[in-house]
């Protein structure tokens, strides 16, 4: 029986003590980020945003969610109603459950498991079927449209992602995530504390993975999915109250998600902006990750604030004609590169 | 050398992060917001806001019930009945303006020759209820008491002009 606890139980409730902390983080980031957002857009716009609730509108998240909760949910009379129901569910779980294999320190990973980047990739792109589903069971044909968008978008841009990934798997050597932070551990020319990030060897393909991040979370400037002033309000414009704030949720998880999938393929994840011993800790990992996490989502807001939205036509010419050829030609050079320099990473 | 220049340009992505440099440098820049019901824009002198009679120093209402407001009226919102007061005065006995049906165009103010009826500078008087604007004579001559300083004050600064 002895046994029984110590292999199954202590375990089980280790697991379920991690799996309910990322989990309240990441609502309470999630509300957060929302403020946030506005905030920043706020000052990009000279205005001063949600300042009313609370000491600098900081209780806005909870008056937000508060009036999301209390409102009536309506279910549109020739709606599917199961799968009605069901979308946005999909939506938010599918957002919490990619969570499980982001390392926020050596040791601080829900599964630490070998093919983390597959995982995440086939979650990532299982969000499509929230999106279409949403959109075939609201019967209208606004919601209908926007999903079609929806799905064409991440789909198209899904394919540019993957030879990212693909590239710097090929610097890594591994699809474990905990493995690919470490790869950047060692600095550069032989000087050991520089960051050894791949943003910077890979900035190129940096840059294509954070454009396709946008395109992925339908975020600005490729938010055509929910273009307000053609489509209303996209794929959810049937749904209110809870059904709307998940979606509404699963939309700013996917964002933290995909900042933090940044953060840990080209900005070195959990490790210190410049290696030294002080800088190191294992606690401070979960700091240094958070930190980064945030700044590329301020990076998110920041191009909302920016930039006007694609046509659809320049969405899908971008994506086709100039992140898969250049991602393509990338990879393929970087893979030359660490063939002819002997650089191949050694596999374990 | 154009076609090297443009394509350097946009693969450099140049053009894009000049434009979130600039957005990024107004986020320094003091917010042009004026927190409303706190703080409040200023009002010209010329404001049309909310109606109001008013009265004489002594007291007397300073309308003498001549119609012409109701006569020039646009929109048809002023409604005026008037009868000899027992000291002989002429006087109304009803003055009403529908507020749903005015259009601020000040033509009233303009047009009555005792400065009685005139445009204050309040303009925060929406009701709950549609009946509440349906004003009468009582909610406009209450009206000219509680702005009286400030109309005043407002014509006298506007008497230079017309």
């Amino acid at each position: 029986m002895a046994n029984f606890l110590t292999d199954y139980l202590i375990p089980f409730a280790w697991i379920l003590g991690g799996i309910i902390l990322t989990v309240a983080c990441l609502m309470g980031g999630m509300a957060y980020l929302t403020l946030f957002e506005r905030k920043v857009l706020a000052k990009i716009q000279l205005r001063i945003g949600p300042n009313i609730v609370g000491p600098f509108g900081l209780l806005q998240p909870i008056a937000d969610g508060l009036k999301l909760l209390t409102k009536e949910t309506i279910i549109p009379s020739g709606a599917n109603r199961a799968v009605f129901i069901l979308a946005p569910m999909m939506t938010f779980i599918l957002a919490l459950t990619a969570w499980a294999v982001i390392p926020f320190n050596q040791y601080m990973v829900l599964a630490n498991i070998n093919v983390g980047v597959l995982f995440l990739f086939a979650i990532s792109s299982l969000g499509v079927y929230g999106i279409i589903m949403a959109g075939w069971a609201s019967n209208s044909k606004y919601a209908f449209l926007g999903s079609l968008r929806a799905a064409a978008q991440m789909v198209s841009y899904e394919v540019s992602m993957g030879l990212v990934l693909v590239t710097v798997l090929l610097c890594a050597g591994s699809l474990n995530l905990s493995q690919i932070v470490l790869a950047q551990s060692h600095g550069w020319f032989g000087v050991s504390w520089l960051p050894g990030w791949y943003v910077l060897p890979l900035a190129p393909m940096a840059v294509v993975f954070f454009v396709s991040g946008l395109a992925e979370t339908n975020r600005s400037p490729f938010d055509l999915v929910e273009g307000e002033s053609e489509l209303v309000g996209g794929y959810f414009v049937e749904y209110s109250s809870m059904t709307f704030a998940l979606f509404y949720l699963g939309e700013y998880m996917n964002m933290i998600l995909v900042s933090a999938m940044t953060s840990i393929l080209f900005l070195g994840g959990w490790l210190p902006p410049l290696n030294i011993e002080i800088l190191n800790s294992p606690y401070l990992g979960p700091i240094w990750f958070v930190l980064k996490t945030i700044f590329v989502l301020f990076c998110f807001i920041w191009v909302r604030g920016s930039f006007p939205r694609f046509r659809y036509d320049q969405l899908m010419r971008l994506g086709w004609k100039i992140f898969l050829p250049l991602s393509l030609g990338y990879l393929l050079l970087v893979a030359f590169v660490l063939v002819y320099m002997g650089w191949l990473p050694k596999v374990a | 050398m154009a076609f090297i220049d443009r394509g350097a340009r946009s693969f450099l992505l140049w053009e894009l992060l000049s434009g979130m440099a600039l957005s990024f440098s107004y986020m320094f820049k003091k917010p042009v917001t004026v927190n409303y019901p706190y703080e409040k824009g200023p009002l010209s002198p010329r404001f049309r806001g909310e109606h109001a009679l008013r009265r004489y120093a002594n007291g007397e209402e300073r309308c003498i019930a001549c119609k012409l407001c109701e006569a020039v009226c646009p929109a048809l919102a002023i409604t005026i009945e008037a009868e000899p007061r027992d000291d002989g005065s002429r006087r109304t006995t009803r003055y009403d303006i529908d507020m749903t049906k005015c259009i601020y165009c000040g033509l009233c103010q303009e047009a009555c020759p005792v400065d009685a009826i005139v445009e204050g500078p309040n303009f925060e008087f929406a009701t709950e209820t549609r009946e509440e604007l349906f004003y009468n004579k009582e909610k406009l001559l209450s009206n000219g008491d509680r702005w009286e300083y400030e109309i005043a004050q407002n014509l006298l600064a506007d008497a230079p002009y017309r």
